[in-house]
């Protein structure tokens, strides 16, 4: 198949895979944002220290986090016909795609939410704060820039994940390398399809190290996050002697 | 009470009126089947104006008992009244802040050992964080922050993030954002422990110097006792969950076998020997800057050996302690030791009245090595 040929196939299926990755990200952040703050609230010795909450969600969590997604995408059938009104198509796949990523979003949430110095949320407890003032001034803004990182992980694990969807009808890059590039036996198919898949999720990692980088108001004098793939100019060494 | 939201007027003096009395404290913590007591029943009088120190080993429960005056930890009984208010009756029995505990915090300030400030946060946004939290409106948030930055000599800062400033700058920033509320107590947890010597002293100042001008009431819990000496009005030393000293320095100064004096004056030096009297000398106000040894070696025609002396001025006043060996025995010396209580010396024979050996649990104060560097730089102030 020629570039010409390939050109309108290639580009609505890439659309379709921003179209997946950006929506079920953006429902994967509101709800599993929430969750993973309260995952580290309710722990034990936290604000709102309450184990039975802590258990249930731990475990629907971890629930959610070892179905294995080809499994969770068909189990989730009749749910997402319900939702969506059809299960085939990129609309159709953000349900799945959202549920998988919203235990997976949770728990890089309570990591992140977890690094948060304690003596900070007690700065604020003596200063007449209370827990949602806790969590709006302190929690969030403080592990902004790993929340961010988290976020990067999740889509790009979810442009992994899109690409399964494509298994099941969903579009996308995922199917047009399946459909062509595998079933087809159509090598250059299948290499283009990498080469936009490998270009998607290095933006993807670029755009998220940045924002954390910029977020991140840290001094000179200590380590700045690494960024993994653009490197910053070092500064040619001028050792004044 | 109506809580004045103007910086109040400059008190010269501390008053007797009490501002943070705990009464029975206790706390307990439960660890699987093991209880450890972290507070056994402790009596605390702050008076307002004063700079209060409370000393101890790691472990002697002080961080413990700063933390259950404004309830961030709560005492398992036992009861803590600031300002007038009962706070531990204000929060229940309920484990979280309810609202009227949560506005009864943010009248007392509080400084951390490690700062406390919020890194995604400038400056003057980590000043207006308490501001925020009291609902103050944007434009008296600003002017205010940058007051008090302005009262801590960082007024130039206002933009910077935390990461940029030194450590002292940290420290300055978390004391504006104690006083953001008006307080009328700060509490320090060891604000100066992870500072440079330098640092800690200008920290130090400038506590004082808001102690002296806002009539601001300071407690603060160190285990450096060159903080006590430094800015403490009163002090108190806690060991094992309880306080075993505590009155203003020049009480526990002249309260014989006082182990806080021992350990803010240290005075080296053996106890006496057969045919030698080793006597402490506790100096006063007046008396420090007398020159009573020579006198008495003048008078008397002794040969005096000064075996260790620390003079400092602490709140304003000399005070000093000093162990001098007579020669001689006890019953010889009768008379030169008259000599020097009449001269208004407090005088202790080190081996008669105040065995060294009676305190097992502290280690012989180290003799003083630079006594005459201490002397140097007291004069030099």
């Amino acid at each position: 198949m020629t570039w010409n040929e390939l050109q309108p196939l290639l580009w609505p299926a890439c659309w379709d895979t921003v179209y997946m990755v950006l929506w079920s990200s953006v429902i994967a952040v509101l709800v599993g944002l929430p969750v993973g703050v309260l995952l580290v609230l309710t722990d034990r010795g936290g604000l709102l220290g309450n184990a039975a909450v802590n258990k249930v969600l731990g475990a629907v969590v971890n629930v959610g986090r070892s179905l294995p997604f080809i499994i969770l995408m068909v189990a989730l059938i009749p749910f997402t016909q319900f939702v969506i009104g059809t299960s085939i198509g990129s609309e159709a796949a953000v349900v799945p795609l959202a549920i998988g990523a919203i235990p997976f979003f949770a728990r890089l949430v309570e990591t992140a939410v977890r690094e948060v110095d304690h003596g900070l949320v007690e700065a604020v407890q003596a200063m007449g704060g209370g827990t949602w003032t806790v969590v709006r001034k302190v929690l969030l803004p403080e592990s902004l820039p790993s929340l961010v990182s988290g976020l990067t992980t999740t889509a790009v694990a979810l442009v992994g994940y899109s690409a399964m969807a494509g298994a099941i009808g969903a579009g996308g890059l995922g199917d047009l390398a399946i459909r062509y590039g595998y079933q087809r036996f159509e090598t250059n198919v299948m290499l283009y399809t990498l080469v936009v898949l490998v270009a998607l999720v290095t933006a993807i990692q670029l755009l998220g190290d940045l924002t954390a980088r910029g977020l991140a108001h840290r001094g000179r004098s200590q380590a700045t996050p690494r960024l993994r793939l653009l490197r910053p100019k070092a500064p040619t060494a001028g050792t004044a002697s | 009470m109506p809580y004045a939201s103007v910086i109040p007027v400059a008190y010269s003096t501390v008053t007797e009126t009490p501002v943070i009395t705990t009464t029975g404290l206790r706390k307990v913590y439960h660890s699987r089947d093991r209880e450890s007591v972290a507070l056994d029943g402790v009596d605390l009088h702050v008076r307002e104006g004063e700079v209060f120190g409370v000393v101890g080993r790691s472990g002697a429960g002080k961080s413990t008992l700063i933390r259950c005056v404004n309830l961030l930890e709560r005492p398992t009984s036992g009861t803590v009244e600031v300002a007038g208010t009962d706070l531990t009756a204000l929060a229940g029995r309920s484990r979280r802040a309810n609202p009227a505990l949560r506005a009864a915090r943010s009248r007392i300030g509080m400084v951390f050992q490690h700062f406390n400030l919020l890194a995604s946060r400038t400056v003057q946004d980590n000043v207006e964080l308490p501001l925020e939290i009291l609902g103050v409106s944007g434009r008296e948030r600003s002017r205010k922050a940058r007051e008090l930055l302005d009262l801590v000599g960082l007024a130039d800062k206002a933009k910077a993030y935390p990461a940029q400033l030194s450590g002292g700058q940290k420290q300055r920033v978390g004391i504006a954002r104690a006083l953001a509320g008006d307080p009328k107590v700060l509490l320090s947890d060891e604000a100066t422990s992870a500072l440079d010597p330098e640092t800690t002293r200008s920290i130090l100042r400038l506590l004082r110097d808001l102690n002296e001008q806002l009539g601001l009431t300071v407690l603060l819990i160190t285990h450096e006792m060159d903080v006590v000496k430094a800015v403490c009005d009163s002090a108190a030393l806690m060991r094992a969950g309880r306080i075993v000293e505590s009155g203003t320095v020049a009480e526990l100064l002249g309260t014989p076998g006082s182990e806080l004096a021992d350990e803010l004056f240290p005075v080296g030096g053996e106890p006496s020997r057969p045919g030698r009297t080793v006597v402490d000398l506790t100096f006063h106000g007046e008396v420090a800057t007398q020159p009573v040894i020579s006198q008495l070696a003048r008078t008397y025609n002794i040969d005096i050996s000064i075996l260790g002396a620390a003079i400092e001025t602490v709140g304003g006043r000399q005070i000093g302690r000093m162990r001098v060996e007579l020669p001689g025995a006890f019953e010889e010396n009768v008379v030169p030791i008259g000599f020097l209580r009449e001269k208004g010396l407090r005088v202790d024979v080190a081996d008669l009245a105040t065995p060294d050996a009676g305190t097992p649990d502290t280690e012989p104060p180290a003799a003083e090595p630079d006594v005459d560097a201490a002397l140097v730089e007291e004069a030099a102030k």
